[in-house]
């Protein structure tokens, strides 16, 4: 049996499908659309009901294969690991999609390994290459300085992470309901590996703090001289609705937490808006967040970096510039306030969808 | 308390120079370095044999000249180093590269952990230590943020996740890829560097180890790079300089009006 279709890796936590599975379906449908082949969502997960996971058929997937088991509550590599790879070996998929998550980047190389794949890590575009229908992954490499293009000529099935929030999720489409099939695979006991006790779980002690999946990031840096003046950067991202971030510098001063670090040895953040304030933009600092989709950046430095990045850059003292912003802002959202907001969003996303490396 | 950190040699990131022509990195003249995020994992490796005795073997596998990553290893604490060298490596991707790393592992005794950086600044892939875990069998923590516990046969661990922290506990042998906030890294002292330039370091080829030629190198890597581009990095941003109070004022006018063009506010 030939390799055949593509798989999405989705991901769900407490019952609920997270928003990056529907990215990948944005993915999977050029893909298989350009192949001309199925495209189909593997859920690993507990208590996710057939209904529920039928959201994923609406946004996309012919097929959905669901494992459901109180065993799988919680990622343990090595449990979907087996899981992942014993459904390989049963169907063939000839490409895998996962997010670039701590889930996805743990879960797809382990499987690679075993399976003898070929496996591309934070792909920012994919495309089919022309006569040969191999995935053609691209993906930056050297702190963001290089795009690189890979393929697996040989080895089947081709995998790749893709960066979370580098295209639109695929919209809810209701004339697909009922057009594919969500099919519950038993859960085979055996394949559990019983090693890895997840012994407990804490949420970050500051709320804000996944920057990863923000729409807007509101990050410091040096110039803020010190940590009790992250309350204005604090202050800007609340208003924004957004959560904050810093840079390397910031951290390493203790002024504010690891989980906030965007860059090489920090995290990659793809949000609608990154502002950075007091940040100079060492390249360390822009491979994380070069690829947002507006950058705002306000520096006292007319030299510095960030402003090459940026869309719109205020060369001034920031302890100006954000409190003056932040006052213009609350006006701003009381001004509105009697006024219902309406909700752009979801329309704009259907229009979107087509353009979907942004 | 036997521990294996597998480095890697990278490209000082913040002297990169591109080549604008050719779109290629310029590479003469870039001084190579012990990854960043593999400095984490040796400073955990110390702190945990300072607790509990032990040994730590740094390995890497690179050109003749990675030794220098060795040495600067062993200089803040660790004890040997293993050097995987040879033309028949050349091209390895990361399932090649955690192949041959896992092999020299197998031949370079016995141990109780792994420890690796959670992804090299150059590659920026993160497959390799989590490769490693799957060749050899071995329990894998990624994202390791915290060492909770350890005991005989047991490690306990807290990852960073996207939602927070989750507490693991693995058996022993266990590979463990750690982050930035798991420790900080200390200098290497006078001693250290002393010991480090004496030191014999055990330098290995495909000869030296029980290995499938085929596994190796390009050969053995089922990815290939078919295309390099240089992005576009620069975009063509609107500036304004805030001098004064009517400037500010402008300033933030325009920003503020930027951001509800863009639907933000």
């Amino acid at each position: 049996m030939s390799y055949q279709g593509v798989w999405t890796i989705a991901e769900a936590k407490n019952g609920m499908i997270k928003t990056v599975s529907y990215e990948l379906l944005s993915r999977g449908r050029k893909l298989a659309g350009k192949l001309g082949c199925e495209l189909a969502s593997v859920l690993i997960t507990n208590n996710i009901s057939e209904e529920a996971a039928e959201e994923l058929i609406l946004r996309g997937a012919d097929k959905v294969y669901l494992v459901n088991a109180p065993e799988l509550e919680n990622f343990i590599v090595e449990n979907y690991s087996n899981v992942l790879i014993d459904l390989i070996n049963k169907y063939k998929p000839e490409i895998i999609l996962a997010a670039a998550t701590t889930s996805g980047r743990t879960l797809m190389p382990h499987v690679a390994i075993r399976v003898h794949a070929g496996l591309t890590a934070d792909c920012t575009e994919l495309d089919i290459e022309e006569d040969t229908g191999n995935l053609l992954q691209t993906r930056p490499a050297i702190g963001g300085n290089i795009m690189a293009t890979i393929k697996t000529p040989e080895h089947r099935p081709q995998m790749a992470t893709v960066r979370p929030r580098s295209t639109r999720p695929a919209p809810i489409d209701e004339s697909r309901r009922g057009q594919g099939e969500v099919i519950t695979i038993d859960f085979n006991p055996e394949l559990l590996d019983g090693w890895v006790e997840r012994l407990g779980f804490r949420k970050n002690e500051e709320e804000d703090v996944n920057i990863q999946d923000a729409e807007v990031v509101v990050a410091g840096g040096r110039g803020l001289k010190k940590a009790e003046n992250f309350a204005l950067i604090r202050e800007l991202a609340e208003k924004l609705g957004g959560v904050v971030g810093a840079s390397r510098d910031a951290v390493d001063r203790n002024w504010i937490s690891y989980p906030h670090q965007v860059g090489l040895s920090g995290k990659t953040v793809t949000p609608k808006l990154y502002i950075a304030i007091g940040i100079s933009g060492a390249i360390q600092h822009l491979a994380g967040m070069k690829t947002s989709d507006i950058i705002v950046a306000i520096n006292e430095d007319p030299e510095a970096p960030i402003f090459k990045v940026a869309d719109f850059g205020i060369i001034g003292d920031l302890f100006e510039v954000v409190p003056e912003l932040n006052e213009a802002l609350a006006k701003l959202n009381k001004a509105s306030a009697g006024i219902s907001r309406t909700p752009v969003k979801n329309t704009t996303l259907a229009e979107e969808v087509e353009e979907d490396e942004i | 308390m036997n521990i294996i950190i597998p480095i890697k040699q990278v490209p000082e990131t913040s002297n990169v120079k591109m080549d604008e022509e050719t779109g290629t990195m310029v590479r003469d003249g870039v001084e190579s370095i012990v990854n960043p995020l593999d400095l984490y994992a040796i400073e955990t490796g110390i702190q945990l044999k300072e607790e509990f005795g032990g040994k730590i073997t740094v390995i890497t596998m690179g050109p003749p000249s990675a030794e220098k990553a060795l040495r600067e290893a062993i200089s803040m604490g660790c004890d040997d180093g293993i050097l995987l060298s040879g033309r028949e490596f050349a091209g390895s991707d990361t399932w090649a590269t955690s192949y041959a790393l896992s092999q020299v592992i197998r031949e370079a005794g016995k141990f109780d952990l792994i420890l690796a950086g959670e992804r090299a600044t150059d590659g920026d892939t993160g497959q390799v230590g989590p490769g490693i875990a799957s060749f050899l069998g071995l329990p894998l923590a990624t994202y390791t943020s915290k060492i909770v516990e350890l005991t005989k046969d047991s490690i306990t661990v807290e990852r960073l996740i996207e939602e927070g922290y989750e507490t693991l506990r693995l058996p022993l042998p266990a590979l463990l890829t750690v982050v930035k906030e798991i420790s900080y890294p200390r200098l290497p002292t006078l001693r250290g560097k002393q010991r480090a330039k004496k030191l014999k370091l055990k330098q290995w080829s495909s000869e030296d180890i029980e290995i499938d030629r085929a596994n190796l190198g390009l050969k053995g890597s089922p990815t290939r790079v078919v295309k390099i581009t240089r992005p576009k990095v620069t975009r063509n941003g609107e500036f304004i300089k805030v001098v004064d109070e009517e400037s500010l004022e402008t300033a933030v006018e325009r920003l503020v009006k930027f951001l509800q063009e863009k639907e933000i506010v």
